[in-house]
């Protein structure tokens, strides 16, 4: 029977309390380390956490209210519509609906947001396609056809090995030979750097996914997919002195003046692997016999600055993927998902309190946020 | 007179179901804030344990204003009695506020609010950076806030089980009656002579 609830008399105190008291205090301690251990904040040094890799990327001079990487650039918005093979491929509602609208963003590499746009190597594409049943495909493409590294550390390795030399302002060049013999796949990344054409304009760019994904169709089955943004817009060359002349929103001014003679448009190339192809490792492209459909087409109509255009509050992670579409265990996207939130959330903190950086000179850089 | 002094089989696999999820989530959490891989598993894992962990709040609240918890003893101090209800009101109102905090902050910042491939819940506010940073801050800290009290909870239970030995515990631990439990030996402290 149980007895009554409001028993005057405390219970016997135990003989020796002190002993309670300790493994409450261990095991209030040992969950508290777990966790403080679990967040990165304790543990071994130089252990690369999400926040300590974009810490890095700014290397202590980040431009407030700006993406910590490919800061600069336009929003863009259109529509996309899919091709007849796509819906074989995947069963997401983007292949079905004949018509999704996108909103996305065109930008350059780099962490300046004033950075002159023609001199950079890298140019991208970002992209949000939402269907009428309120799935969100989002993706991130870049104009490289592989990543440099195949893992997070080999990007913070070339990160830090990158970093110019105090007193020369360029990288050292011992250092960039140890990562490369550390990472020596960064190699190819460095040869594409070096040869491959420059075009003139992001219109004629094409922008390669680059990470693996599973697409899956109706049937339930799933292939490993790469995709890739091809331009229909015809390659024109950018000539080494207009690069070095060029003012610094030369890529906008260019776009700009193209939409208003008409939308772009680039298809959407999905190739397949073949099994054995790495589809966890970016920095190795697949042979070129692998089959390659059309999927669809995408069609860019208008751009806007991206500090008044929606793409200035969207974090383009292409890890949001839609029914029909999934991850590959590829370790560069789920970097590359932590790495955005971080950024994300430092932006958006520091555009919700108004502090937007400004540019340093005042050259090229009038209202191109 | 209501005189029970154990919470009913319900209310116990509740408690300690719930436990296990909330501590489990606020790992997750903090985990994939920090991780460079995981970030992709553990979110598909927060989101919809999240959504979840809200129903069962609500299912839990409801169930409290149903069959009311037994009792503490007459024994304990006033303040100690003070901190017991205040700390409860305190995991509730937490408990609560983590997931619909989560779920506004996604919307706020524009993101799907993804529970499953197929399935997402709609936005509840508007897509606003202002929002968004209060919120996605607002989301951490009361995270941590919640560790600390559900680690302060688990500290005042331990105290009452293994230091007052008064069956506050073992009234949330066992479905048996003060008298079973009080017979049982206690790991920490070895029964009288």
């Amino acid at each position: 029977m149980s007895t009554l609830p409001d028993d005057p008399s405390p219970p016997p105190p135990p003989p020796r309390p002190w002993r309670a008291w300790s493994a409450i205090a261990f095991l209030v301690l040992a969950l508290g380390l777990a966790f403080a251990w679990v967040a990165g904040w304790i543990g071994p040094a130089g252990r690369l956490t999400a926040p300590r890799l974009v810490d890095d990327i700014e290397n202590g001079k980040p431009f407030p209210g700006f993406r910590r990487a490919h800061s600069r650039g336009v929003c863009v918005a259109g529509y996309f519509e899919p091709g007849e093979e796509a819906a074989t491929l995947s069963r997401a509602r983007v292949f079905q609906q004949p018509r999704t609208p996108v909103d996305g963003r065109l930008s350059i590499g780099g962490g300046d947001p004033y950075g002159p746009e023609a001199q950079a190597r890298v140019r991208s594409l970002a992209l949000s396609l939402r269907t009428d049943d309120g799935q969100e495909w989002r993706m991130a493409m870049n104009s490289f056809p592989f990543f440099a590294v195949a893992t997070p550390d080999g990007f913070h390795a070339q990160l830090l090995a990158s970093r110019p030399d105090p007193a020369s302002g360029k990288p050292d060049p011992a250092k960039m030979a140890a990562f490369l013999e550390q990472y020596p796949e960064a190699a190819r990344f460095q040869a594409w750097a070096k040869s491959a054409p420059w075009s003139s304009s992001w219109a004629n760019t094409e922008y390669n996914g680059v990470n693996a994904f599973r697409f899956i169709d109706a049937q339930g089955r799933s292939r490993f997919v790469r995709w890739s943004m091809q331009p229909q817009s015809a390659f024109e060359p950018l000539a080494d002195t207009t690069r070095q002349q060029a003012e610094a929103d030369y890529l906008q001014r260019e776009l700009q003046d193209r939409l208003t003679r008409g939308p772009l448009r680039w298809d959407l190339v999905v190739t397949e692997a073949a099994a054995g192809d790495p589809v966890d490792d970016p920095s190795q492209p697949w042979p070129a016999s692998r089959p390659r459909h059309v999927a669809g087409t995408l069609v860019l109509e208008r751009s806007e600055p991206q500090a008044t255009g929606t793409c200035r509050d969207v974090n383009y992670d292409p890890t949001v993927v839609p029914e029909g579409v999934a991850l590959s265990d590829d370790p560069i996207l789920a970097a590359r998902a932590a790495a955005y939130s971080v950024s994300f959330n430092r932006r958006e903190r520091e555009t919700a309190r108004g502090e937007i950086a400004k540019p340093a000179h005042a050259k090229g850089a009038e209202a191109t946020r | 007179m209501n005189r029970h002094d154990h919470f009913d089989n319900f209310a116990r696999a509740l408690h300690w179901g719930m436990a296990v999820l909330i501590l489990a989530m606020l790992f997750v959490g903090v985990g994939m804030v920090a991780s460079l891989t995981l970030r992709p598993v553990l979110i598909d894992l927060h989101r919809p344990l999240g959504i979840t962990l809200l129903v069962l709040a609500v299912i839990r609240l409801l169930h409290r204003w149903r069959h009311p918890p037994p009792p503490l003893p007459a024994s304990l101090p006033r303040t100690q009695v003070l901190a017991a209800k205040a700390s409860h009101v305190a995991l509730y109102a937490a408990m609560l506020a983590m997931p619909l905090l989560g779920w506004a902050m996604l919307s706020a910042g524009g993101y799907p609010v993804r529970m499953t491939s197929s399935f997402a819940l709609p936005p509840i506010l508007p897509h606003d950076p202002a929002l968004y940073s209060l919120l996605r801050q607002a989301h951490g800290w009361l995270g941590y806030a919640l560790f600390a009290l559900i680690l302060l909870h688990m500290a005042a239970a331990l105290h009452h089980a293994w230091v007052r030995r008064d069956g506050v515990f073992e009234a949330m631990a066992r479905g048996r009656s003060r008298t079973t439990t009080a017979a049982d030996p206690d790991p920490e402290a070895p029964p009288e002579a």
